[in-house]
């Protein structure tokens, strides 16, 4: 199946909390940057540590190149606000921006979709810019919110406009909302493990996200799947080994830790039964592509995982 | 404190429990603390006793299903006490559920500080208000401490276990109580809805000169019908000011006092375990009571072991030799083969599985500044999702 997923122009990684949502966002825009794309990736969690999975220190809101081809940001609202202000108001403002700038985030906190419309403003203005050719980008790779805040995150030009009657934001968030809506151009991106709860929310959210946003959505990639350990044939022959005459002969073949073995091995294939109950609920529920990416039996992350990741990506897309 | 004992012998945790009336568990997301705390909660009706109560934040209704309890709503429900004996536990108490309707809470507040009926009607209607409540997602962390005061405060439970909401920021619901004090009290709210209560004559000259530059360009930008809009809110919400101040300054007390306990649910992974740390070191420099730190889903420890994995290189080193001494046992085993194959496949397995376990006892030591009582619960192999399940979680922490 050819997802095309890397020839949109924006697209957005959200899933649970703690299931590898940002190693993803890194891994797809590593895999785009190795087929020569010049990719852009966002970090909207300020706490993230999406430029660690490029072994790069933390950077700001102006885009640094993190990795050949890869630059990244990290969302910030009141950079985002006074990039705003200083585009739109072309009156001679710098001066005043403090306490201008001061008084606006309080709107927004008096009203937080303001916070949500500087968040997601700032990505589909990168956006536009590359369309429109101001800017080098071939793809906005986001590390959005987690499940919870996403649908409210994407929805704000909508909420926004429902809210305001005029005035220059109103106007704006009308091309926000159509770049945000064209399946040519962006899609949602849900993340998730093969484990009760991501599934749940995952589910939930694609159902949400289908009820409340124009947002096209694009793929689910399930992470961290267990090897299957045996065939049904190799199940029966580690049943027998499992037996008390073959354990002590395994036992004095390789040292007393032959048990260990056998209990790992049984802890393995019951993890891996337990996820495919959840897999497969995924799979009946969503009528959506699935990639799936193999668990990474590895010390720590990094650009190693990172690579690891895009490869088995590239895999899943057919590239 | 009626119907709590707690044995002189009792672990850690349990003393800790039989001691608080509040337990809040926090922690990134993804790291078990629903499950972790109806654990908790069902372990303490079974061992203290007295009248216990679950409140939950999670919207994916994971412990409504645990706790047999379809639909539960911003009212705490009483667990049957045949689904636990069912389970094979006896409760020595009560034992209650209750989740966090965001909207209908805040709706309660509303209607309870509003000084009329016909304030409270304009604040629920007015479209700032449907979207901060329902829409966006920071309106939880308040609300959920609101709660829970609003619970602790009937006297009815002698111990509430809440689990914290999944917030950006893991600490934004512990100052959420005082940023909602503060920006009702703020002074640039204040000034923001000024030109809409002086209305004309000389206050709305001084008014003009002050915020000029600031209207003008939000007029602009955001249009003033939205000021006006954001005005009439503040302006109807201002006239709960005082109880909402106070009430706001209560639950920041009780989060405070010496009654709650929190306690830190983390994953041996990097990241959550990272933020555990912060969050042990951040709860004790504001002065709050660090209870447990709950270490969950960890691996079991003989995957660890040395003895282990030299039994499992030789599995895979010499799969041949190995597997010659247990074809004449025949049956299964009788294909050398087939046999050596699964050997090597075991072995390989628990080489994989022994990088993650010592990954994760790496990181265990490497905690510093944690609680006094470090909880172990390992992986269960199954989901949580009875209370069967519960009880096994419960056994894990009750332990220590």
């Amino acid at each position: 199946m050819s997802l095309s997923l890397l020839d949109r122009r924006l697209l957005f990684f959200t899933g649970k909390g703690g299931v590898g949502k940002s190693t993803v966002a890194a891994a797809f825009a590593l895999l785009a940057a190795q087929h020569g794309k010049r990719v852009l990736v966002v970090q909207v969690d300020a706490k993230g540590n999406l430029t660690d999975l490029f072994e790069h220190r933390p950077v700001g809101f102006k885009p640094v190149q993190v990795h050949p081809g890869v630059y990244a940001l990290t969302m910030n609202t009141q950079d985002s606000l006074k990039e705003y202000l200083k585009l739109n108001l072309k009156v001679p403002v710098i001066g005043r921006i403090g306490p201008v700038a001061r008084a606006l985030d309080f709107v927004a906190s008096a009203a937080p979709g303001v916070k949500e419309i500087l968040t997601v403003g700032k990505i589909v203005w990168e956006v536009r810019e590359a369309i429109e050719g101001r800017a080098d980008w071939d793809l906005v790779v986001v590390d959005a919110a987690a499940t919870g805040h996403v649908v409210a995150q994407l929805g704000a030009p909508e909420a926004i406009r429902e809210l305001l009657s005029v005035g220059v934001v109103k106007t704006q968030t009308e091309w926000m909302s159509e770049i945000l809506a064209d399946p040519a151009i962006t899609a949602l991106n849900v993340v998730a493990t093969p484990e009760e709860m991501p599934v749940n929310e995952t589910i939930e959210l694609v159902a949400q996200a289908r009820a409340e946003l124009a947002v096209p959505l694009g793929a689910v990639i399930v992470n961290r799947v267990l090897p299957e350990l045996f065939t049904r044939d190799d199940e029966r022959v580690f049943a027998a080994m499992s037996e008390p005459e073959p354990t002590a002969r395994l036992s004095s073949a390789t040292g007393p830790g032959a048990t260990a073995v056998l209990d790992g091995a049984r802890l393995a294939v019951s993890l891996r039964r337990t996820r495919a109950v959840h897999l497969s609920r995924l799979r009946k529920t969503l009528d959506l592509p699935m990639l799936y990416v193999p668990y990474l039996f590895v010390r720590s992350h990094g650009l190693r995982v990172t690579h690891r990741v895009a490869e088995a990506l590239g895999e899943e897309l057919g590239l | 404190m009626t119907g709590r004992a707690v044995a002189p012998d009792a672990s850690g945790f349990e003393q800790l429990l039989a001691a608080k009336e509040i337990m809040v568990f926090c922690g990134s997301g993804g790291v078990g603390k629903t499950s972790i705390a109806a654990a908790t909660a069902l372990g303490a009706v079974t061992r203290l006793g007295g009248k216990v109560l679950v409140l939950t934040i999670d919207p994916a209704r994971r412990l409504a299903s645990a706790l047999g309890l379809e639909g539960i709503g911003n009212v705490e429900r009483r667990v049957p006490d045949e689904a636990l004996r069912a389970a094979g536990v006896t409760p020595r108490g009560e034992l209650y559920a209750a989740m966090l309707d965001t909207k209908a809470s805040w709706d309660d507040l509303v209607t309870r500080h509003a000084p009329d009926r016909a304030t409270a009607q304009r604040i629920l209607e007015n479209r700032l208000y449907h979207n901060i409540t329902a829409r966006f997602v920071q309106s939880h962390d308040y609300i959920a401490m609101e709660r829970l005061f609003e619970l602790h405060a009937t006297g009815t439970y002698d111990l509430i276990v809440i689990d914290t909401p999944p917030t950006r920021n893991a600490l934004d619901f512990l100052e959420a109580p005082a940023r909602m004090a503060e920006f009702f009290g703020g002074r640039l709210l204040r000034w923001l809805t000024m030109p809409y209560r002086m209305g004309s004559g000389r206050g709305a000259r001084v008014v003009n000169v002050a915020s000029r530059p600031f209207y003008q360009m939000a007029d602009r930008i955001l249009g003033s019908q939205f000021l006006q809009d954001i005005a009439e809110f503040f302006l109807n919400f201002q006239s709960m000011y005082d109880g909402f101040v106070a009430r706001a300054e209560s639950v920041e007390r009780l989060l405070h006092d010496r009654r709650t306990t929190f306690s830190v649910v983390t994953t041996l992974e990097g990241a959550p375990l990272r933020e555990a740390e912060f969050f042990c070191s951040e709860l004790r420099a504001r002065k709050f009571h660090l209870g447990a730190l709950v270490l969950n889903k960890t691996l079991p420890a003989y995957l660890r072991s040395s003895e282990g994995s030299r039994s499992a290189a030789a599995m895979v080193t010499n799969a041949d030799a190995v597997a010659a001494q247990l074809t004449d046992l025949g049956g299964e085993l009788a294909d050398p083969t087939h046999d050596a194959r699964v050997l090597r496949t075991i072995g390989d397995s628990f080489e994989n599985f022994s990088v993650v376990a010592k990954r994760e006892a790496e990181l265990r030591g490497e905690l510093e500044g944690g609680s006094d009582i470090v909880l172990d619960v390992p992986g269960l192999e199954v989901d949580i999702h009875d209370i069967g399940g519960l009880v096994a979680i419960g056994d894990y922490l009750f332990a220590g």
